[in-house]
């Protein structure tokens, strides 16, 4: 094998700067709106679940991912649930919901067979531990988007 | 019974954090111009030129509209993939297709990234599904830190064979003259001094951010052996998807869902009768993107059993002089040009097959060889590498 090149020291170049911004949408989908519309009204965690392999997706989804059938039974989860992992983020980004330190989790909801990715608020960092039991904590103000669960919190 | 498949010509540039020196076209032209020579042929030979990238990590969409032309690809068939993580992997996948299937009997295929153009984390944080996970997407690293901490929680491993394993790819690392970091670490401690990124990830725990190409010529069974005295074979090809992101994490922390490689490597295995992956193949190059990981996927891969890939690292059988080295070129965590470095996965070990890997050859004759790769979360695409068919 061969390696043609050499890294050239002290060379002048030119490099150009700049930074994209893309305005876009997405859309939810039926299933996905109704998901965000009983959590906005009802403050109800709602997943969808596939008879044929006996599994409830939480969020709700109108596909099953491993038989592909159409799925359009609902089931209310429990706004409570295990933490399966999480990850302490201290690096503050335009992106993220909410001041740092944030905690990311993934949360399985009582009733659910898929993990829920969330944040973890109220929590002493020291106290975090992987199958802590958590809670739903809802916003005062909803407005129909998955942030309107402002985190889940450690169950006393 | 599809046409067999042979690497004819290896070529990959240096890999380094920084190329402020060429452009991205020169940049990749300088593995494709490699890889040609290793085979002893022109541009004018390939049929067909494949490529992969991981659109908008450099910032830019579309790269291949701005150098197709530059890198090989003027006046011929073939187009760009992005898979994630797997890239390079896919437009190896991409090239033995067309070869096996019949349609050309040269192409040439081709990975690279230029991470000092763009914001990867941002880029990756982008890929997240607005709906569900809008501020969510902590990147790779969060992704990473998470799967760390599940095989920490689980599996018995201590933060000291993490650090076992990053000695093993820095030792690897400083006899590849290709690799980008090299650090010359000598013990666990200065591991272990390195500062966390999210717990318990630190930043030795995890891959750089490398500016690098590899490329490929792949060839027929009736034009391989005129073109080169020791092609390596292509035997078998297996890809898995998972679904991005709401999977999770890079593991199974709820127990329910399909791991790819469990499902790749079933496949895999059983259409080429291997039983035992540490006795019927000898050596691995797998694409671990943390040390953390690289322990995760002994385990996915049936390199032993669940719960004993830390095991494995502590016994020293991965290592160059090991039982089943995995990684003799150091890895990911050493070198990671993401869109190619799947591809250098396939090219290590083919060169581990030729015998041409230097410095870092294993001193045992290797006569198969696995490449794998990752992405998604959770796809898997593995690559069996043989001498002979």
């Amino acid at each position: 094998m061969q390696t043609v090149t050499e890294k050239l020291e002290g060379m002048d170049v030119w490099i150009y700067h700049g930074q994209i911004y893309i305005p876009n949408t997405y859309s939810a989908g039926a299933v996905g709106s109704r998901f965000l519309i009983e959590l906005r009204d009802k403050k109800r965690i709602m997943g969808t679940r596939c008879p044929a392999c006996n599994r409830v997706y939480v969020p709700a989804r109108s596909i099953c991912k491993d038989c592909f059938g159409q799925l359009d039974e609902w089931v209310e989860v429990s706004d409570r649930g295990t933490v399966l992992t999480y990850a302490v983020d201290h690096e503050s980004k335009p992106i993220q919901p909410m001041a740092t330190p944030i905690v990311y989790g993934i949360i399985q909801l009582d009733g659910a067979d898929t993990g829920f990715v969330h944040m973890l608020g109220e929590v002493d960092p020291e106290q975090l531990r992987v199958g802590m039991k958590v809670q739903a904590v809802f916003k005062e103000e909803r407005v129909g988007n998955i942030l309107d669960i402002k985190y889940f919190k450690p169950l006393a | 019974m599809p046409n067999r498949v042979a690497i004819v010509g290896i070529g990959q540039t240096y890999h380094t954090g920084s190329r402020d020196d060429v452009s991205q076209p020169e940049m990749v032209a300088e593995a494709v111009r490699a890889a040609l020579a290793d085979a002893q042929l022109s541009i004018k030979d390939i049929e067909g030129v494949f490529f992969g990238n991981m659109e908008t990590f450099e910032g830019i969409y579309l790269p291949d509209h701005g150098m197709a032309a530059e890198v090989g690809a003027f006046g011929k068939p073939g187009f760009k993939v992005n898979t994630g993580g797997t890239t390079g992997a896919s437009v190896v996948t991409e090239g033995f297709y067309m070869v096996s299937s019949g349609l050309y009997d040269l192409a040439l295929v081709i990975g690279f990234e230029k991470q000092d153009c763009g914001d990867t984390t941002a880029a990756i944080s982008a890929a997240a599904v607005p709906t569900w996970a809008k501020g969510a997407a902590t990147g790779a690293i969060g992704e990473f830190a998470k799967q760390a901490l599940s095989y920490l929680e689980t599996s018995g491993a201590k933060e000291e064979h993490a650090a076992m394993v990053r000695l093993k790819a820095d030792r690897n690392a400083c006899r590849n003259p290709h690799a980008h970091l090299k650090l010359g670490l000598k013990s666990v401690d200065e591991v272990l001094k390195s500062p966390y990124l999210v717990w318990p990830l630190r930043l030795m725990d995890f891959c750089p951010q490398s500016c690098g190409a590899c490329a490929l010529v792949l060839a027929s069974e009736k034009r391989a052996e005129k073109i080169h005295k020791k092609p390596v074979w292509i035997a078998d090809v297996e890809v898995v998807h998972q679904e991005p992101f709401r999977a999770g994490v890079f593991g199974d922390p709820t127990g329910k869902e399909t791991y790819t490689q469990h499902v790749a490597c079933e496949r895999l295995y059983k259409r080429n009768g291997i039983t035992n992956p540490r006795k019927d193949i000898d050596m691995a190059e797998i694409y671990e993107p943390s040390n953390w990981e690289e322990m995760n996927l002994y385990e996915h891969l049936h390199f032993c059993d669940k719960n004993e890939g830390w095991k494995l690292i502590e016994k020293g059988i991965t290592e160059i002089e090991g039982e089943f080295p995995v990684n003799p070129s150091g890895g990911v965590i050493a070198t990671n040009p993401i869109g190619a470095t799947p591809i250098i996965r396939v090219a290590e070990a083919a060169l581990q097959i030729r015998g041409d890997a230097g410095e870092h050859q294993i001193a045992r004759d290797i006569k198969t060889a696995m490449a794998t790769a990752l992405g998604g979360p959770n796809w898997t695409v593995l690559f069996l590498l043989k001498r002979s068919l």
